[in-house]
This record gives C-alpha cells, structure tokens and sequence, in this order.
C-alpha cells in the first residue's frame, strides 16, 4: 500500500474473523478478511447468498447479534479509532455518527410509527448540539438532497405513506444527516425496480463526491459493481478470494469464481446472440459453512481443480499491481473470461 | 413453431379489484392490476413478460391459468375458449398447463418427500400409480438433474436452485404444453440462475412445449425468450420479436428500461437514471398514456387519449402516440 492511500484511508479492516455458534457447530462466516476503505472511495463486496457479505458489514458496525455470532479475531479501524476495543456505550456515538449503514429493506432502520422528520431529527440531536428546531430544518433539507419532492410535506409522513424508492431516500437521508465519514450500504437496491435503482444508485454516487463519504457497497449484481465501484472485493465461502480495481477485476478476473460469476451472468448486450443459447453455468452449489472441504473451498465446483488444490489452501496473494488472489492456478489466468 | 395456430391466445384480458375501506367495506376505488391485454404464444415459443413490480405480469400469469377469474377477455388454449368452463371441464386443460413460481419454498409441502411432491400429479390425474409412478419420478428427477436417491428427501434438505428443479419437474409430470414461469430465478444466485436457465432451455429444445417466461430481470428475459411483451400499469406497451426489441425498442418506457440495466463493463459508464419519480398507483392509473406522467415526450394528446397497440414494422408493436405515424416528427 502506497504511502498518499494509506493517508486517505477512514476504515482499515485486518484479517477479520466472525464466527458463530450454532446447532450444528461453529463456522466461520467471516474468515481473515482484510481490507481498508479511502475517502470518497466505494468499495464493493459481491458473492453470492451467504457468503458472509452483511456478517463483514454487521462486523464492522458491531452488530453481530452475540449469541450465536462473535468477532474473534482481528482489527477494525475506523479514523484512527480501533472499533474492537470500544465499549457499547462508545460504538453509539459512532453509529449513525462518523459512520452508517442502510439496508436492502428500508423498514427495517425506519420506525413505522414515527414520522420521517422525526426520525431525522432524533438521529441528529443524539450526535450533534442542537434545537428541535434547528434539527427539524436540517432534516428537511437532507430530504432535500436525496431529491424527495415536496420534502416539507413528506418531513411530516409516516413511513408507510411513502413508496419503495421514497422509503430507501429517507433512509439515505437519515444516514447521511450527520455527514459519517463512512457508509455500508447492504443490498441497497436489490428490491427495488431498475429504475428506481438506477435513481437511488445515482444518488448514492452524487451525494458520496460531494460529500467525500467512503462508502462500501454489499451486492451480488456485477453490473452495479461495475457502474458504481472504484475497488472490489470478491468473497466464497467466508474468504475474501479476489481483490482488485473495478477496471482489473472486470478486464482481467483472476480467480476462477470470480471468472465463472462473470460468465455466468446474462447480459442484455447479447442480443445478438443466438435465441435460447445457453449460459456458462458454475457447476454444484455453494458450501455450507459448517462442512468445508480441505484446501480451496472453490475446488468442488472448480474446472481448474488439482490436487494441491484439495489439500492445501491458496493463500491471497498479489498477482498483479494491486491485484490480489487467492488461487493456485491465477497466474494462468489471462484476460476476461 | 411451424404450427400456425397458437397454443395460446389471450384476447382484451381485464381484471380489476376492488378496493374497499372504511367500516362499511364499501368499494372506495378498482385496482386496475390487468387492463386489456391481448398477446399470443405459439408451440414451442418463449414469450417473455417484463415489467416494474405491480404492473400486472402475475396477474395475467394467474388468469391464464384460471388460478384467478379474469374480469373480462378471453383466453384461448389450443383454440378452445377456457374462460367460462366449469372445474369438471377445466380438467383435461390443467394437465396441459403448469407453473412454476418464484418462491421454490412457499410453493412446496414441506411435510411431502421430493419424490412424492413430483408424483402427486400423476397419481391425482390418474396417470401412474405405486411401481409405475415411482419409476416416471426417477425418469424425472434425471431429466431435471436430481439423482433419483434424492426422492426420499424431504424440500428442507435441497438448496434454492434444488428446490426449483423440484418444482420444474413437477411441471413436466404431466406432459404440459405451456409452462407458466413467474420469476423462476429472481431468487437464486447469479450461478445457479444460470443452471436452472439451462435446464428450462435445454427442456424446451426437447419437448417443444412453450413458456410464458415473467422476469423483472431483463437480461434473463432477453436471454430466454424468443418475443418479448413489456408491460406498464396493466397494459403490455410493447411487443416484438427479441432481437428487435432489444435493438430497437420504440416505447419511450421501454428504452428507459434498458438504459436502467446498470451494464457490467466499468468502461461503460452510464448511470444516468432516465425517468424520475414512481410507477403510478394502478388504483387511479393516469389518463391517457399511463405513461405520460414519467414520459420525457409527452405531448398533449397523451393525456387525453390512450394509445393503442399498432404495427410499427413487422411483428413489432407499439402503445406510443410517438409511433402511430404522425407523432413523431413533432417531437424530435
Ligand atoms: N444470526 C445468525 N445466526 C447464525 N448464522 C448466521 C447468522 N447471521 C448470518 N449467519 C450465517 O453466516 C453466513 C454469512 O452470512 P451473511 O448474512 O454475511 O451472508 P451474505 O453474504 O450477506 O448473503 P446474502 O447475499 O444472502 O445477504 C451464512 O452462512 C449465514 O447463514
Ligand atoms: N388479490 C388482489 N387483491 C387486490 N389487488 C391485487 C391482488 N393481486 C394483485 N393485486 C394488485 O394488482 C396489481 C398487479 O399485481 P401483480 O400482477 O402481482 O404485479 P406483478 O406480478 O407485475 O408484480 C398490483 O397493484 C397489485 O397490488
Ligand atoms: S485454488 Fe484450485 S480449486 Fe481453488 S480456485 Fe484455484 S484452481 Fe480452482
Ligand atoms: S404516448 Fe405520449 S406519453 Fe405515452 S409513451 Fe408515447 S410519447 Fe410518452
Ligand atoms: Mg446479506
Ligand atoms: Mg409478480
């Protein structure tokens, strides 16, 4: 890591370890996961369900419900601050403060019974000196930024009167009402209809340059990666498997996942394409956590897969400029899949 | 698709529901979920169904298969007109008509093994039972990619894309003409979407039946189908052969709809969102276009009159004013 990223850096996150204690064992659902965050830099994390995106974000934040989960290992920094070391009391100043997440489904950071200018306003008097009044403006003006119409009016709305999209920008808007240095969004857009996530995307964008915030975004859509990212981080069963610019990761994937999510996916751009061709499929089906297999989790479903790779782990490792994966066989892989 | 009569032919389809409120229950407005439909699908076609959540593709998929009563219109399959027929007469139709939801949990006994949940079709239309029936199983479970073992199982111990292959061959017991998939994939994960895509396709090539495909994913639809029908507020504004469609898409909505698509190419950058503001309420839809209170076009007449579906080239056709011949040099 270059010196003037390493000044810029709001979140620094060292071989993270979340693990959980359930019925049929412990498992790893997040297993030494590094990376760091600089300002006005969003980084995306994709893999597919349960590979341990939201326990990351939910790690972070210190919101993993403990029973059954914990973080075991590790470091996470946040402007200096080792978020580990911090007590519940602390971690409150922070959350919503210098950093915040918002979720796949608004009504679960959103109080039903609460109107939308008050919940602003809660959030900004619990972090900052201020009137009831002087809060309620300001909550207005940030439903002003996130282009809610009327935002006088809507300010006075209970949750429920508002629609999907309307919903997802009050809660931007409340996430952002204290300026956080950091924001997690989790599946921000994934129940929302493409053009109202093309909206709500845009704004993410817009408002993270204007306002310098980090921003890590959660998703399983390649597409969304590659409009919104300028880094992206890869992760199978746990681990982080790929890390790489969002240009590199998608001109010259090296992880043989990452290559079969990327070949996997229908692209409306292939028209031209034969009607009814068929799609490159990965083979199998995602591990579960509690019974991986020796060596490369991948291995099972991998077309790569050699012996070393089913006894030993592949260790990340740079392959390029800045450009990290772990396979065994990634030097071999060249160009887009 | 050589033969000339379609397998199916859905004609002015209407289904409206009432609204009610207050303590009396009163009827206080209609949701217009479907609002004269009409499209067709030929033997052994793909015809994919797209369109922003509520705009009706579920509804149509419902009443096509009598699983709610269409309001008006009429559904024709194989030629025979099913609207009106009792449940008796409804009999030999359901056999040749199956769907398979988005949900591959919600839509499975979790009490029934797999084994039986595939059966059960065949035993209820009386087509095999005990050894014979066992034996059409297993041939299914091969031809969905489940290894005959996995009958015993019970839905819990399958993963999603497992589930779904479950679901599908349950939809191939009874020799269907026409399969109903409303949003097969939209639940899965990008690798095992593209397993269960595969296997629909790869069924089709080998049993000639037709899909009624619905997806809010267009880059699915666009892969599956062979036409694609776009719908809005309960009205399809759009229909084309796919390659058309997707090439040149004539309906204002329809090409805010592709330029949505976030494109997974970082060189490609184009994150401009090209309508603003919501789907209207399908309770009191806009006059006119439905369209027009999104619509970067509209002209006057939009608001007034509704456009309907005219031919703009070949089997192309479009609900825009912008297209009916006269509008278009107006506005560009
Ligand atoms: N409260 C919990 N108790 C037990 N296991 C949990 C809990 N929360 C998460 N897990 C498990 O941890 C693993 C990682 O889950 P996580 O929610 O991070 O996945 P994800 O990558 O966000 O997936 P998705 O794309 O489905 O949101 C999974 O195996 C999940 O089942
Ligand atoms: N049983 C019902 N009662 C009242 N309204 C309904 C019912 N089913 C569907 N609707 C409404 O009809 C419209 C179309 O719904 P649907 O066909 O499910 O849309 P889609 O499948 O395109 O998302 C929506 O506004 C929906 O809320
Ligand atoms: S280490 Fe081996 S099994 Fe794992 S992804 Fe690389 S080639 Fe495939
Ligand atoms: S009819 Fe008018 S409002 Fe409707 S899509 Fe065409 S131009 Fe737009
Ligand atoms: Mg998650
Ligand atoms: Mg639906």
């Amino acid at each position: 890591m270059s010196e003037a990223r390493k000044d810029d850096t709001i979140l620094d996150v060292k071989n993270l370890q979340t693990v959980f204690f359930t019925n049929s064992g412990l498992f790893r659902a997040v297993d030494d996961v590094s990376f760091n965050v600089r300002r006005g830099e969003t980084l995306a994390i994709v893999g597919e369900s349960g590979c341990g995106k939201s326990v990351t974000a939910l790690s972070v934040m210190r919101l993993v419900p403990d029973p059954p989960g914990r973080v075991v290992g590790g470091t996470v920094t946040l402007e200096g601050t080792d978020l580990l070391s911090l007590d519940e009391a602390e971690m409150r100043k922070i959350r919503g403060n210098r950093m915040s997440m918002i979720f796949q489904e608004p009504m679960t950071s959103l109080n039903p019974v609460m109107r939308i200018g008050d919940q602003i306003t809660e959030v900004l008097r619990l972090h900052q000196e201020m009137t009831s009044r002087e809060a309620w403006a300001k909550a207005v003006e940030m439903l002003r930024l996130v282009r809610i119409p009327e935002p006088d009016r809507r300010a006075q709305e209970y949750p429920h009167q508002l629609s999907g999209g309307m919903r997802q920008r009050a809660m931007i808007a409340m996430a952002l009402a204290c300026r956080p240095a950091l924001l997690i969004a989790d599946e921000p857009t994934t129940a929302l209809d493409v053009t109202i996530q093309a909206q709500i995307l845009a704004l993410i964008v817009d408002l993270q340059k204007t306002l310098g915030t980090g921003l890590i975004l959660i998703t399983h859509d390649l597409g969304v990666v590659a409009q919104t990212a300028q880094r992206v981080i890869v992760m199978y069963a746990g681990k982080k498997v790929e890390e790489a610019a969002v240009e590199d990761l998608f001109e010259n994937p090296k992880h043989p996942y990452t290559r079969g999510l990327m070949a996997s996916m229908p692209a409306v751009i292939s028209f031209g394409a034969k009607t009814d061709a068929r799609l490159n499929e990965i083979p199998g089906m995602v591990p579960s956590l509690t019974n991986l297999p020796p060596g490369c989790a991948f291995a099972p479903r991998c077309s790569l897969a050699i012996d070393r790779c089913r006894a030993e782990y592949p260790p990340l490792q740079e392959v390029d400029g800045d450009h990290f994966a772990a396979c065994w066989r990634a030097a071999e892989l060249v160009g887009a899949p | 698709m050589t033969d000339q009569r379609p397998l199916l032919e859905v004609t002015d389809l209407v289904k409206h529901y009432a609204v009610r409120g207050g303590v009396l229950r009163r009827r206080v407005g209609t949701v217009h979920a479907v609002d004269g439909v009409s499209f067709s699908v030929a033997k052994g076609e793909t015809l994919g169904l797209v369109g922003e959540s509520g705009c009706g593709k579920s509804t149509v998929a419902r009443s096509v298969l009598r699983l709610v009563e269409p309001s008006s219109g009429a559904i024709k399959l194989n030629g025979t007109d099913i609207t009106g027929l009792s449940k008796a007469e409804m009999r030999p139709h359901r056999r040749s008509m199956q769907i398979v939801f988005q949900d591959p949990f919600a839509s499975l006994n979790p009490r029934m093994t797999a084994g039986d949940i595939v059966g059960e079709p065949l035993g209820v239309h009386g087509l095999a039972t005990g050894r014979a029936q066992q034996e059409r199983v297993a041939e299914l479970f091969g031809q969905v990619g489940l290894r005959a073992d996995q009958m015993k199982n019970y839905p819990h111990q399958f993963s999603g894309g497992q589930r779904q292959r479950i679901c599908i061959a349950r939809a191939l017991a009874l020799g269907p003409s026409l399969i109903v998939c409303d949003e097969p994939v939209s639940a899965l994960d990008v690798s095992i979407q593209a397993q269960v895509i595969n296997l629909l396709i790869d069924l089709q090539r080998k049993n000639d039946f037709s899909y009624l495909f619905i997806a809010h994913d267009l880059a699915v639809v666009a892969h599956i189908s062979h036409r694609v029908a776009v719908m809005y507020l309960g009205r399809i504004v759009e229909i084309a052969d796919k390659t058309e469609l997707f090439a040149n898409p004539r309906h204002p909505y329809t090409q805010a709809l592709l330029a949505s698509v976030p494109v997974a190419d970082p060189k490609a950058k184009k994150l401009a969102p090209m309508i603003d503001g919501d789907v209207p309420s399908p309770i009191n839809p806009p006059s006119g276009c439905a369209f027009h209170t999104r619509c970067r076009y509209v002209m006057d007449r939009c608001k007034v009159e509704r456009p309907t579906l005219v031919k703009a080239g070949g089997q192309h056709e479009v609900a825009c004013w912008l297209n009916d011949g006269t509008g278009r040099a107006e506005n560009s």
